[in-house]
């Protein structure tokens, strides 16, 4: 028997998740489209979105400025890695990309425990959005129906780089044939600084507006990675659109699972991206020539 | 990151020397080496030197007794180890970073005849019969098979005399059995499960702290005499052998002498970060009390987003089985006038000598008032070194008999006494309530004290949970 307002709460629920999945996934999936290096450290870099947004909180009070710093800080982290360490695996095998990038997060996960400790950090939401929001049928956290507001100006916004400028195209001609874009004299080594850049960013940003939400300790991305991944995989490797739909139906599928028996929640989301492997190795919305 | 775990670089080569060293045959012949068994012999052989006289253990100790475990190779030097595994990364950090302390400091207590120490194991004498004690610790993750991993490599490098750590009773299940199929004492730490003394026991394993069967028979009666019989709570549990046993405990309590009614139990893995959903059925429930059994950071999150959905304060949050730093981290707002139950609370130090001995020596070398967690590991290693020194021996069968004596022994909290049915100590519950920001004396003083239980009140009988202890060889 459906509690139908419990159900409706909790397609909100997956709403809201999805959002922040599609956010992150979205800065995955397009760094390794366009770089086609996955980056273990995507995780460490949502970590590093609260820390900068924390600090920058703790100085200023404001979170408007916790904000920039946080997305401004990780695009710096990500530009720097990628000038610095990234670039030099571009010809290695994949397995030195993945031990590369799994020992920068945890070089940044403990750097930030040395220096912050282990106990969790609270960003408050900003006052506009405290409290609690009645919408008549239910009741919601206030900031959690302004976190779907915020993520989704993101994710708009970061659609309208990748499809309506010079830039964007130039990335997602990269993801589509990335020796193409180099032959046809466009300098794809600053491409793929610029979209490490902002595929880190997007993690960066995901990670300080979250702060209000889940509070930030130094582990807190170890999670977020491992759903990324399976959103990634749902929506297609490499595909902006596929990571947003990717993220709403694994949202969706946490939430409305766990009105049955939440211990079952992961399960399913894990089936369903097994279901996707199977069918549709390709992802939702990927397409089988990338590479 | 789970599916990487068992590429963690700092595993791979105490594996590789066990193998090695177990089996010398094995090795890869010096001809046509690559570069990895180039690798794996070199190991192969440094494993070896670290451990002097493995060729000839047994022979060289002229006792009446075989070899062991560890023992006799293991304090044969001029130190013995103590290998700790506990969690200093994931869910479970900060507590396990608490738990590294008091070992840290129980560990500099025995080498320097500190009078607390002494008070709790007389016959020490700047080290315990004549070694000096060294810690070695690694980092659990809060994972059984990484806490497993750490201790084979401290039993292969250092032929550790004791084990000890857990936090989290999924470690303390895992390294129950690893001590008695290695036959090497182990200390449990924090571990909450009935199990771990209850149908998971085992001989070479011994636990200090409360558990959930005590917590709910101390905190039940508080709760039915505050709140009254007949009313309606949502649990929240953590999916694994401590959450499920100690939510059983505590509901059965509940409903079998107040009945009250259990609306939802909201079972969430060990780490989840968005507590959402489950708050969602809680907030749908009906339920006049939220009781948290979720722990470390898992019981910070979804404690500050049941606010967050304004559970609370509209239903009164419990907290069955108290949280080192909960109140630290959320703050005294959300804990104001919770009613929870813990091994110890700083302010004891009113109380008990030996608590403010222990606070005070705490406090001078980390800067804060220790937490449960550094109690618990202080005083199972004061027990440690008590029996070790009383028994005469490391000869591990020895220790165990002096454990099960079940003499009556000091603990920062009384007197207390093994139960040598289940080497479960039995020792006193403490029941706290939240205090409101305007009644703290000072940035520590989250709690009042308001019950000390004694020990044997609460505990089920021995052989109730099924504990079956084993062999001692």
């Amino acid at each position: 028997m459906i509690n139908w307002s419990n159900f409706i709460a909790q397609c909100f629920n997956g709403l809201v998740l999805g959002a922040l999945l599609a956010l992150i996934s979205s800065g995955l999936t397009i760094i390794y489209g366009t770089l086609g290096v996955l980056n273990l450290a995507h995780g460490a870099m949502f970590m590093l979105g609260g820390y900068a947004g924390w600090v920058a909180y703790t100085y200023t009070g404001s979170f408007l400025v916790a904000v920039a710093a946080g997305a401004l800080f990780v695009m710096l982290v990500g530009l720097v890695t990628e000038r610095l360490i990234i670039r030099h695996f571009y010809a290695r095998p994949p397995e030195d990309q993945l031990l590369v990038t799994f020992g920068l997060g945890i070089v940044f996960v403990e750097t930030v425990r040395f220096f912050f400790g282990s106990l969790s950090k609270t960003v408050p939401p900003p006052s506009l959005l405290t409290g609690i929001t009645n919408l008549g049928f239910m009741v919601y956290p206030t900031y959690r129906l302004g976190l779907l507001g915020i993520v989704s100006v993101a994710l708009l916004a970061l659609y309208f780089v990748l499809y309506r400028t010079r830039i964007g195209m130039i990335v997602r001609a990269g993801i589509e044939d990335s020796v193409m874009v180099d032959s046809l004299g466009i300098n794809v080594y600053r491409v793929f600084m610029l979209v490490f850049g902002i595929g880190s960013m997007a993690a960066g940003f995901a990670g300080i507006v979250n702060a209000p939400v889940v509070s930030i300790a130094p582990d807190v991305g170890d999670a977020i990675l491992v759903q990324t991944f399976v959103v990634v995989v749902i929506g297609g490797v490499g595909s902006f659109t596929g990571a947003i739909l990717g993220g709403l139906i694994a949202g969706e599928i946490v939430s409305i699972t766990s009105m049955f028996n939440p211990a079952y929640s992961y399960v399913m989301l894990f089936i369903a991206m097994t279901l996707v492997l199977v069918l549709r190795p390709y992802g939702l919305l990927g397409s089988a020539g990338r590479e | 990151m789970t599916a990487f775990d068992d590429h963690d670089g700092r595993k791979a080569p105490a594996a590789l020397a066990s193998q090695d060293l177990s089996s010398p045959a094995m090795r890869p012949m010096p001809f046509a080496l690559s570069r990895r068994n180039a690798l794996r012999a070199g190991i192969g052989i440094v494993g070896a030197t670290l451990v002097p006289g493995i060729g000839h253990m047994g022979l060289a100790y002229a006792d009446d007794k075989p070899a062991i475990g560890t023992w006799p190779a293991g304090s044969q030097g001029s130190s013995v180890f103590i290998g700790a595994a506990v969690p200093l990364t994931g869910t479970y950090a900060v507590q396990g970073e608490d738990e590294r302390k008091g070992l840290e400091l129980a560990v500099e207590h025995i080498n320097t005849n500190n009078p607390l120490m002494k008070a709790l194991a007389p016959k020490i004498n700047n080290g315990v019969l004549g070694k000096k004690v060294e810690l070695l610790v690694a980092d659990s993750a809060a994972k059984p098979n990484q806490a497993v991993q750490a201790e084979q490599t401290f039993i292969n490098q250092n032929k550790v005399v004791l084990m000890f750590g857990s936090t989290s009773s999924a470690v303390a299940v895992a390294l129950n059995k690893f001590a008695q199929r290695e036959k090497i004492l182990y200390m449990a730490g924090i571990s909450g499960s009935n199990d771990t003394t209850g149908k998971d026991c085992v001989r070479y394993g011994f636990r200090q702290g409360f558990y959930g069967e005590t917590a709910a028979n101390a905190i039940g009666p508080v709760l039915l005499a505050q709140f009254g019989k007949n009313r309606k709570a949502a649990f929240m549990t953590p999916d694994y052998t401590y959450g499920h046993t100690t939510t059983k405990s505590v509901a059965d309590y509940l409903t079998e002498k107040g009945g009250w009614t259990v609306v939802t139990n909201q079972v969430s893995p060990l780490g989840t970060q968005d507590f959402s959903q489950y708050l969602t059925n809680i907030g749908n429930s009906g339920a006049e009390f939220l009781i948290n059994v979720n722990w470390g950071r898992d019981a910070v999150l979804s404690t500050q987003q049941a606010k967050q959905f304004g559970i609370i304060p509209k239903m009164t949050l419990v907290v069955p089985y108290q949280i080192p730093f909960l109140a630290k981290e959320v703050g005294p707002d959300l804990t104001a006038g919770v009613f929870a139950a813990t091994d110890f609370w700083w302010t004891l130090e009113d109380k008990y000598p030996l608590a403010k001995m222990f606070v005070e020596s705490f406090q001078k070398k980390y800067g804060y008032r220790p937490e449960w967690g550094a109690e618990n590991a202080y005083v199972s290693l004061g027990h440690w070194a008590r029996m070790v020194t009383e028994a005469g021996t490391f000869y591990p069968p020895d220790v165990i008999k002096q454990f099960e004596k079940g003499e009556t022994i000091p603990s920062l909290l009384g007197d207390v006494h093994y139960r040598p049915q289940d080497h479960q100590l039995v020792r006193p519950v403490i029941l706290v309530r939240g205090k409101a920001k305007k009644d703290m004396k000072n940035d520590e003083d989250f709690w009042e004290v308001i019950g000390i239980v004694p020990g044997d009140k609460l505990m089920q009988a021995p052989d109730a949970f099924g504990c079956k202890l084993g062999d001692y060889t």
